[in-house]
């Protein structure tokens, strides 16, 4: 079947080449199965590249005192107790494990004195517990999980892009896609799928995210039936630049403050005593972030509407050391030194505690066949994530999902792929040719960004959320009118008019689940309710498409099995 | 302020030409945000590539006004704007579409190349001292301008007996690892060409991550083929401790 289309077959097809998705591939490949992994750039440019700060793990090397125990507790609280609370718990049993195999797989830490791996402060953790290489611990990351998945054999599409899932009844049994070079469709055959595309930071303006960053597995698995979770969660990382103007939103390490750096408004003022006087600039990125916007809303923010982040006061050697990276990005780009003066500093969309609903202990959504892992899921971080929490989950559930997904392949049985199912979906992608006039992707790129960016942002209310949701339907008809001009061949263009479909259907649900919870928690900050509800602390908001609509309900949270709930009341 | 003029290669693997593009200049402004205004405003379809936009993954590679850069770190005012700026694909390798170049050859030479293998029995201990050295070679975040300005890949187009600096660094890295038992000399000498290589450091001018190419990677790996091969006490000692290839 299929003949018109290239197609190829594995046991475990990953959409996506970061940490999660490698990490499940490794994992998938070491219990025998046939892996795949596609991803819309090169090998080893995936967003996990840009995590700088480290992966949180309790090894207690720089503090003994630090376990398990300890960590679970921090991303509980972190999370305003919205977390999965048995991912939580797998995640900080497991994380030391994973990091572990890493060095063993080649990855070089940073070293205590003794020659152990090196574990830095960061916002929300109780320890020092953050293992890291400088300031450009993702790369390490990458670059590892990237070379041992290559040396085991893993087949990696690079640069293909998948617009659609294909079922067979009701499980998932392979995707179609489109090779960005040639434009050519392609047709996976799986017996199990793993979505490990990470966030969606490419809908608003200010975003440390790159380009990939659209939202497509969330999308994707909307569409194949399965349930989104705590969509209204988005994460504004406090820190990113914001100046020059091109440079607006990348992010600058939370490794500063935790190596020391301090906030400062415009008349010199260490803000954050008024915020959080115990935990200062180490308090949660939630509680950063507004405070930063508060300060430049109200008048006391820097030239450029932000704050001011100073590490000068550390030997300049000892900068260069620890923030390199943040070093030449400055001098670079903004032509300030580090070392001898402040960064200019304010929000920028980063991060997606939102997403896929998974199993704890599979990943598996609840759709068949097909598992998520990493930013693309849901659950660990409940409504605000710790930094260095999101290299850790990579790992720990990019293995589950793996593992998981090829022992779904091991009892698969015979699959069946539809072709009306890919005669479909070739046509929609390209529909967008056939017009003789029409909107522009990238214009209508930059109104969903405005769009997001001014009705669902760091503060939220309900007539902002509305006239967002309003605006979005407007968006989606003119969507509907997109033209590409041009060829199939390398056209960036019809690349953003397929990414804009799931970025148009993250939004909205966004904005629905953010307009449903009426209360301010975590990232989530609504100024018509400013306090926490306790019924919203019960419950999680869950999206799903029903007859073509989409669709909001609520979730009741599983108790807390006792143990842990003292682990969570336990002492700071 | 004024607009830059760009001159820009628009074509494929068989034919393509220079096209003239201007885009308003804004404070700070690099040529990668020149890509993007065209991209929207004139060129929907104009093929580049690029991730972070911040020098960390290396996937914006292109020769602006003939020289290897990372677009996204390439400010408009370090450049002179009385003429056009010219943005051209990396030379050594085939272009697939305007800016975008066919780099699967750095992929199958990277593949050649045996993984970290720890001996037995380590211990996970190192001295920060060791790792310095090995991590400045981790920095590589693989934007292949050093393979795009090395002539022996360049000039005299030799892929095929040669890996290039980025593999060399990578070789480094591995050798240098200090848990790592394994010898890739032969790897280097024989398949990957190191030879070849008559040290004009092009790669390591051409480093954004500043990684001393030459110096750091290539001559310490020269030396230990030669020692190798043409030592007779390191050939007497590698008969005693038996290291393995």
């Amino acid at each position: 079947m299929n003949e018109k289309f290239e197609t190829h077959e594995h046991d475990v097809l990953i959409i996506g080449a970061g940490g999660a998705g490698l990490r499940a591939a490794i994992a998938a490949l070491g219990q025998g199965a046939r892996v795949a992994v596609v991803c819309k750039s090169l090998l080893g440019k995936a967003h996990t590249v840009m995590a700088e700060g480290g992966i949180a793990a309790a090894m207690a090397n720089v503090d003994p005192a630090d376990d398990w125990r300890t960590h679970f507790r921090d991303t509980m609280r972190g999370g305003k107790f919205l977390n999965n609370w048995r991912m939580a718990q797998i995640h900080a049993q497991e994380a030391p494990e994973r990091v572990t195999e890493l060095e063993q797989w080649g990855a070089l830490f940073d070293r205590t004195r003794d020659g152990e791996i090196l574990q830095r402060a960061f916002g929300g953790h109780t320890f020092k517990r953050l293992c890291h290489v400088g300031d450009r611990t993702g790369l390490e990351m990458i670059r590892t999980l990237q070379d041992r998945g290559v040396h085991l054999g893993i087949d990696v599409y690079m640069e293909c892009a998948i617009t659609r899932l294909l079922k067979d009844e009701t499980r998932v049994v392979g995707a179609l896609g489109y090779w960005r070079e040639t434009g050519r469709f392609v047709v996976f055959k799986a017996k199990s799928v793993v979505i490990a595309t990470g966030g969606i930071g490419k809908a608003w303006r200010i975003t440390s995210n790159s380009w990939e960053y659209t939202g497509d597995g969330m999308a994707l698995a909307y569409e194949a039936g399965a349930e989104l979770m705590d969509m209204e969660f988005v994460q504004f990382h406090p820190t990113g630049m914001v100046w020059p103007p091109g440079v607006q939103g990348i992010l600058v390490t939370e490794a500063v403050r935790g190596e020391g750096g301090v906030l400062r408004n415009k008349d010199g003022e260490r803000f954050m005593e008024r915020y959080d006087p115990e935990k200062m600039e180490l308090s949660t990125r939630d509680v950063v972030a507004r405070a930063i916007y508060t300060e430049a809303k109200e008048g006391r923010g820097t030239e450029h509407g932000g704050a001011y982040l100073d590490i000068s006061h550390k030997p300049a050697e000892y900068v260069k050391r620890k923030l390199p990276s943040m070093y030449h990005q400055f001098r670079e780009l903004a032509d300030v030194d580090i070392t001898q003066g402040p960064m200019e500093v304010g929000p920028t969309c980063h991060y997606m505690m939102g997403g896929i609903r998974v199993e704890a202990e599979s990943a598996q959504t609840s759709v068949p066949g097909l598992f998520a892992a990493g930013e693309a899921a849901a659950g660990l971080h409940g409504s605000n994530r710790l930094g260095g929490n999101s290299l850790s989950d990579l790992l720990v559930f990019g293995r589950r999902a793996g593992q998981a997904a090829s022992e779904h392949a091991n009892q698969a049985g015979p699959l069946n792929i539809d072709a009306q199912q890919v005669e479909e979906g070739a046509r929609a992608m390209l529909e967008s040719f056939e017009k003789p006039t029409g909107e522009s992707p990238y214009e209508l790129h930059r109104d969903l960004q405005e769009t997001m960016h001014s009705y669902v942002g760091i503060f939220r209310n309900e007539p902002d959320l509305k006239k967002g949701l309003e605006e979005l339907q407007t968006l989606k008809e003119r969507a509907a009118r997109v033209r590409v001009e041009g060829s199939r061949l390398f056209n960036p263009g019809w690349h953003l008019a397929q990414d804009l479909k799931s970025m148009l259907i993250v939004s909205e649900a966004v904005a629905m689940s953010a307009l449903e919870r009426q209360e301010s928690r975590g990232a989530h900050s609504r100024i018509d309710y400013p306090d926490y509800a306790e019924t919203w602390g019960k419950q999680n908001n869950i999206i799903q498409r029903e007859a073509q609509q989409m669709k909001l309900k609520q979730l009741p949270i599983a108790e807390m099995p006792e143990e842990l709930k003292q682990i969570v009341e336990g002492d700071k | 302020m004024p607009n830059a003029k760009f001159k820009i290669f628009r074509g494929d693997r068989l034919k393509g030409e220079l096209v003239d593009y201007e885009v308003p200049i804004a404070p700070g402004m690099v040529v990668l945000d020149a890509l993007h205004y065209i991209q929207a405003h004139h060129a929907p379809d104009l093929a580049v590539r690029w991730n972070c936009k911040a020098g960390k993954c290396g996937s914006c590679s292109a020769e602006v006004n003939g020289r290897p850069r990372l677009t996204c770190k390439t400010r408009m005012d370090a450049l002179p704007l009385e003429a056009p700026i010219t943005v051209q694909p990396m030379r050594t390798f085939p272009v697939i579409k305007d800016l975008v170049t066919d780099v699967s050859w750095n992929y199958a030479v990277n593949r050649k190349i045996p993984p970290f293998t720890p001996g037995p029995n380590v211990k996970w201990k190192m001295d920060q001292r060791d790792v310095d050295r090995v991590q400045e070679f981790r920095k590589c975040i693989e934007c292949f301008l050093c393979q795009d300005v090395c002539h022996v890949l360049r000039d005299h187009d030799k892929g095929e007996q040669f890996g290039g600096p980025r593999f060399f660094v990578r070789i480094a890295g591995l050798e240098m690892h200090p848990l790592d038992s394994l010898s890739r000399t032969h790897l280097l000498k024989d398949e990957l060409g190191i030879g070849l290589c008559n040290i004009t450091k092009c790669c390591t001018e051409v480093c954004p991550e500043d990684i001393h190419i030459t110096d750091n990677a290539i001559i310490p790996l020269k030396e230990r083929v030669v020692d190798h091969y043409y030592d007779p006490v390191m050939w007497f000692l590698r008969k005693l401790r038996g290291k393995r290839e």
